[in-house]
């Protein structure tokens, strides 16, 4: 019978996604005694067991080799194909990010599986797992149940506690080996994109700015407050439309779902799409100079002013603070 | 070329959601829908294809009633032909089963490209694309930003996190479209009233050799209860002038929020 948890944790550059982490420590709080395994691939990855052992799955699968250097479905889609076969789990996790997003789907349907994506949150229902998944840009959560004999899940960024022991404990780490007979669709370059240093999806504050900005010679405005606070800048899609900064800055619907412990929106109206990306933050705040935006209907704290004005003596403020 | 393309119908994001009196779902009466807004960028795409490389575009939508408005909209944006996926027990149906029937309508056509929207708004999946690419046993690329089609191989760019893929195959393969892939252009007058005349064929289960095989029952995964969103507790207005205001939230963010 298929039982436990298999959790896929997602590396490039030979780091661990934060993410990752946070998708294994909920899958050891919803356990309930099960095994809980853990599967890193790539290449040069097996150093990688350490960190993933922190947060103390009972194994750790590795499958390292050059095919999988870089990401790509099918490659990665056989591993993680050969891991379920190994440990027969009911459940996989992944975080949902925009590899678990191309690779789970694509396993579950070779499964005839249930699969959901981007869940806030888990809970145990006699012997499985129900799942909130949010739905019309937030507006609604559907709940759901997940039948199959292996089911998928991709938990939403930031919403998971990561839970980390430094001492004692000592997965146990297999070497699974894998080939894939099959790569059709093989990544030949991968670009890193200019200016944002941190991932908008897993940034603990984001800054944001909209219209209100009234120009892209204004984002060292915001970007000083990224600066003093280590955030991402995020921003409305009316900016990004305007092309005064690129659409991989975007929150909302046809953005970028962000759950940042502090999101400050400067200068936006706070659109239902806009919200669709980020009400689930756990702290809003919003600077704007018209008390009646919807914005502040969502806010946690408003501060009705001139983000030329508010933004740059916040900043100045928040450095007293740090320094 | 042949190039298939997928798109749903989904209610207006303007829309007022409401529950259904059952909570089973939300309630879609006097809904409006529209096409999911990546399903633009998939249809644009396929346009231009066409325009590039010649060929035929047929465009697949599965539901109900609503499809209809969506295919129409498709056609008059230049798409040559039209599919309605339709039968009782394509309702409410979850991505695996979605994903079933659209392979089932696709495989023995002899497409080179098939594209999608990488997300359907509303349900925010981001699974259809994927599990149609394992049914149909395609490569596939998913959340494209670019594309380049030469002769029979593809390279494509996607998003990832902090960085562009480019990914490189052969076809036929599976695609779904980001935003910024292209501008999708608006079908014109002459386009809408050429719609209109056009037919739409209709396929049922029993035409996609489906029947009795696919339904919300039959699905190992069950949407149990649709509910709202916890309510945010009422937020503050911070008093006083700029100064004040600014010290008040630096203090509020630390002590009672304890975010920075
Ligand atoms: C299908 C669809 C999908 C969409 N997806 C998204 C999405 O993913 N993300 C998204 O953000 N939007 C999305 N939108 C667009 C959304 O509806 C809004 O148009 C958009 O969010 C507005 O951006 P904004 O708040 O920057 O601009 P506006 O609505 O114009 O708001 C600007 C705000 O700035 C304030 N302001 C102006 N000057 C100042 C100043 N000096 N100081 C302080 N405040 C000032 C104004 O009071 C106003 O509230 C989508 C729309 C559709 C139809």
């Amino acid at each position: 019978m298929a039982s436990g948890i298999l959790v896929f944790l997602e590396q490039r550059n030979g780091a661990i996604r934060k993410a990752s982490l946070e998708a294994l420590s909920e899958a050891r709080r919803q356990a309930n005694g099960k095994e809980v395994t853990a599967l890193i691939v790539g290449e040069n990855v097996k150093a990688l067991s350490a960190v993933a052992n922190k947060c103390k799955p009972t194994k750790i699968l590795v499958v390292d080799n050059a095919q999988f250097a870089n990401y790509s479905t099918e490659g990665y889609a056989a591993a993680l194909t050969t891991a379920i076969k190994t440990v027969d789990p009911q459940y996989v996790f992944a975080a949902n990010t925009s590899m678990a997003k191309d690779l789970m789907p694509r396993v579950a349907a070779r499964h005839d599986a249930a699969c959901v994506t981007d869940v806030s949150e888990i809970h145990v229902a006699g012997d499985r797992l129900e799942v909130v998944h949010p739905m019309y840009s937030g507006k609604t959560r559907g709940i759901f149940e997940l039948k199959s004999n292996v089911s998928f899940i991709t938990t939403r960024p930031n919403i998971f506690a990561v839970q980390e022991a430094e001492n004692g404990h000592h997965a146990e780490i297999v070497d699974l080996p894998v080939t894939a007979d099959k790569i059709r669709a093989k990544v030949t370059a991968i670009h890193a994109s200019e200016g944002q240093k941190i991932e908008l999806s897993e940034a603990s504050v984001i800054v944001a700015g909209g219209r209100g900005i009234k120009g892209p010679e204004n984002w060292n405005i915001l970007e000083n407050l990224c600066g003093t606070l280590g955030a991402a800048l995020g921003a409305s899609r009316a900016v990004v439309d305007a092309g005064w900064i690129d659409h991989q800055h975007q929150v909302g619907q046809t953005g970028k779902v962000v759950s940042p412990q502090l999101y400050i929106a400067c200068g936006i109206s706070g659109a239902i799409q806009h919200l669709a990306g980020m009400s689930s933050s756990k702290v809003i705040v919003a600077i704007n100079k018209d008390a009646e935006a919807p914005i502040f209907k969502h806010a946690t704290y408003g501060i009705v002013g001139d983000v030329f004005e508010v933004v740059p003596k916040l900043t100045e403020e928040l450095k007293k603070h740090s320094g | 070329m042949k190039i298939a393309v997928c798109i749903k119908a989904v209610p207006d994001t303007e829309t007022k959601i409401n529950l259904a009196g059952d909570k089973s779902n939300i309630d879609f009466t006097g809904v409006r829908f529209l096409t999911s807004p990546y399903d633009e960028f998939a249809i644009e795409e396929a346009l231009r294809l066409k325009e590039k490389n010649g060929g035929e575009t047929m465009v697949f939508s599965m539901g109900g009633a609503e499809c209809t408005d969506v295919l129409r909209d498709a056609l008059a944006r230049g798409v040559d032909n039209a599919t309605h996926l339709s039968d009782p027990s394509f309702t409410n149906l979850d991505p695996l089963s979605t994903a079933k029937v659209l392979a089932a309508a696709i495989k023995d056509g002899g497409y080179d490209v098939i594209l999608l929207g990488q997300q359907g708004v509303g349900g925010d999946n981001s699974q259809v694309p994927a599990m149609l690419a394992e049914l149909l046993d395609l490569p596939q690329v998913t959340v494209i930003m670019k594309l380049e089609i030469t002769g029979n191989t593809f390279k494509a760019e996607r998003e990832i996190e902090g960085a562009h893929e480019t990914v490189e195959g052969t076809l036929p393969v599976v695609l779904s479209a980001q935003k910024g892939l292209n501008e999708p252009r608006y079908p014109g007058i002459k386009g809408v009233m050429a719609a209109r005349r056009k037919e739409i064929a209709v396929k049922n289960a029993e035409a996609l050799g489906l029947a009795g095989t696919i339904g919300t029952d039959k699905a190992p995964l069950k949407l149990k209860e649709m509910a709202l969103p916890p309510e945010r507790p009422q937020g503050r207005v911070l008093e006083g002038d700029v100064d004040t205001q600014v010290k008040t939230l630096v203090e509020l963010l630390k002590k009672e929020a304890q975010v920075i």
